[in-house]
């Protein structure tokens, strides 16, 4: 193995947009992931968090128009590589998991004969040794008697072990960047917290850049070292968990912690935290915050458009206002 | 477990029955006949069959026009209707499920080709065509079959069409494209399993169809030619006698009836078993 170039991300997206018909679903996201690291996207539903990560994989829906100054995967430009070329990185090097574990296995095939697909499609190995293979990643996951849940197929296997299967899949050809889309979501507390564990237990262990979509802050202080929240397809602000956290600049960053009940901390009787509104559709050629509608605090500047301030280094939010005076008047 | 309601279980059952031995008599064709389903006998011309008076056991269903056995008439004509619904359901099938795939998995401009073909082939006149086809071209048993299976095919389409649009939704056709699967090999191997089910009632029903749209073919002389004993042939040939003679396009339309009954009851049976396969 090559010696890892620290200073060089696995991952580095800048700038990308992501246009459906006039809907703006990714406006000007930026981020990179070096090895070894997890960046957390974070944000509500409808904030571009699977859209960027489908965009990396080059699998948006048809109608998806994408540009980015560049998005760079180790040493593959992926703005430039051809669909088959992008097909030959999906599943080796770059592997992704999705929210649904119920429906992400196909119900057709033996567990077993999906993961030895993968690796006679991406290694040309023979069937035998590719079982061998996704045996060995079965147990590497945490699944006992992996040659017996090889020749079971999907249905018989609960959400936590299909969940383990999809994730020894996606580790199948030893991939540099795990790309996770709400990988626990679906699953109950217990197996959520065995999974997030073994998630990360895995990343230490292979070195992987882990991009970890999800809508739950509390995973995001127990995995992340990098955050990024989302709102309508901005990230408003980006940073070191313990700064983000500790230091929530934007109006929203701050409106998303607030909506965490916290035991002993919240009163029985208080009003849980809430952000009114939802979402906007964000059409193209729109200008100036787009949380603007919903923010306590929103000034005819926010319309303008919102430069990118610093806060500490590395840590860079999109708000116009003065935090100290935002900070006061919530 | 699937369970289906006991009254449909019984159909079910004698539906698969009379497939299972219309399909063995057609397979076996030439042991069990009798006699020679080609051979005249013009002195022994229109016997009544053996269970009514004048009948003898030589010819259990009795004798045609030209004296030629009708029992062994009748057996290697299930031959000729289930080769061609099978045949005819393999062409349609083929070419409904490809564009029904195609149009459901890609969306777009191929699915408003594809449903403009549909409903192109859907204002055609089945019959119409398949005559004009055949007298153009001359009636034989291939041209038959190609035929009714170029015409076939629209159920197929349909079925093939709605439930790809369902599958190509879920998340395993995301994740196959995420480990880096071709487009060809989604299709193939992730979509066409998961979509085979409906498709398998569709084309039992679509064998009955194509069975009867031969007999009729075969009725009005532009199907199998003769002297090929197929069932819609014989009533063709039998109705000069048929005031005199009834049973003998009877036993063909009886036969005809029973076997498209059977193949309509299986389909039926499939059709519920895997309904509540699927919602379980």
């Amino acid at each position: 193995m090559s010696t890892p170039i620290l200073d060089r991300p696995v991952l580095d997206i800048a700038d990308l947009r992501v246009d459906f018909g006039t809907v703006a679903a990714v406006r000007g996201v930026s981020l990179h992931i070096a090895r070894g690291e997890t960046h957390c996207l974070v944000g509500e539903s409808g904030c571009g968090k699977s859209v960027t990560a489908l965009a990396v994989m080059g699998l948006l829906a048809r109608n998806g128009r994408l540009q980015a100054r560049h998005i760079r995967f180790q040493d593959h430009d992926l703005l430039g590589l051809k669909e088959s070329g992008l097909a030959r990185l999906r599943g080796d090097k770059m592997a992704m998991i999705f929210q649904e574990p119920m429906t992400s296995l196909n119900p057709a095939y033996t567990v077993g004969s999906q993961m030895a697909e993968v690796l006679r499609h991406h290694r040309g190995l023979k069937r035998t040794a590719a079982l061998d293979r996704a045996a060995e990643l079965l147990s590497r996951v945490g699944i006992t008697a992996p040659g017996l849940r090889l020749g079971q197929f999907p249905h018989q296997l609960s959400g936590g072990l299909r969940q383990r299967v999809m994730i020894a899949m996606a580790l199948l050809c030893d991939p540099e960047l795990l790309i996770a889309d709400e990988p626990t979501t679906a699953l109950d507390v217990t197996v959520q917290a065995q999974i997030l564990r073994l998630l990360q237990q895995l990343q230490r262990d292979l070195g992987l850049a882990l991009l970890l979509i999800t809508h739950d802050l509390g995973i995001v202080a127990r995995m992340a070292h990098q955050v990024s929240v989302m709102y309508a397809g901005e990230v408003v602000e980006t940073g070191k968990v313990a700064e983000v956290f500790g230091n929530p600049t934007h109006p929203y960053t701050r409106g998303l912690l607030e909506c965490i009940p916290i035991p002993g901390k919240v009163k029985r009787g208080d009003r849980l935290g809430s952000i009114p509104g939802v979402v906007p559709r964000i059409q193209a050629g729109f200008t100036g915050c787009g949380f603007r509608d919903r923010c306590a605090h929103a000034t005819v500047a926010c319309t303008a458009t919102i430069p990118l301030q610093q806060a500490e280094s590395g840590h860079r939010y999109l708000c116009r206002l003065d935090p100290a005076w935002t900070r006061q008047a919530a | 477990m699937i369970r289906l309601p006991s009254g449909k279980h019984i159909a079910t059952g004698v539906g698969a029955g009379i497939v299972a031995i219309v399909s063995l008599v057609a397979i076996f064709a030439p042991l069990l006949a009798p006699q020679d389903p080609f051979v005249q006998n013009l002195n022994a011309r229109l016997i009544v069959p053996a269970w009514m008076d004048g009948g003898s056991p030589a010819h259990w269903l009795g004798t045609d026009q030209l004296g030629r056995d009708y029992l062994s008439r009748l057996i290697h004509g299930a031959r000729i209707s289930m080769l061609i619904g099978v045949l005819v359901t393999i062409i349609s099938g083929l070419i409904g499920i490809t564009l029904g795939v195609l149009a459901g998995y890609f969306g777009g401009k191929t699915d408003d080709a594809v449903m403009f073909v549909i409903t192109t082939r859907l204002s055609i006149p089945l019959i119409l065509v398949a005559l004009t086809v055949v007298a153009l071209v001359g009636s034989s048993f291939m041209v038959v079959i190609l035929t009714l299976g170029l015409l076939l095919w629209v159920q197929f389409a349909v079925v093939a069409r709605t439930t790809t649009m369902q599958v190509r939704n879920l998340d395993y056709i995301a994740a196959a494209q995420a480990s880096g699967a071709s487009r060809v090999h989604v299709l193939l191997r992730e979509v066409l399993p998961n979509i085979l089910t409906p498709l398998v009632v569709v084309a039992t029903l679509e064998i009955a169809l194509a069975i009867l749209l031969e007999a009729a073919l075969s009725f009005l002389g532009l199907g199998v030619p003769p002297p090929w004993p197929s069932w819609g042939l014989m009533i063709a040939e039998g109705k000069d006698f048929m005031f005199f003679s009834p049973w003998i396009i009877m036993v063909p339309g009886v036969a005809l009836f029973v076997l498209v009954l059977g193949i309509n009851l299986l389909g039926d049976g499939l059709r519920d078993l895997f309904g509540t396969g699927r919602t379980q």
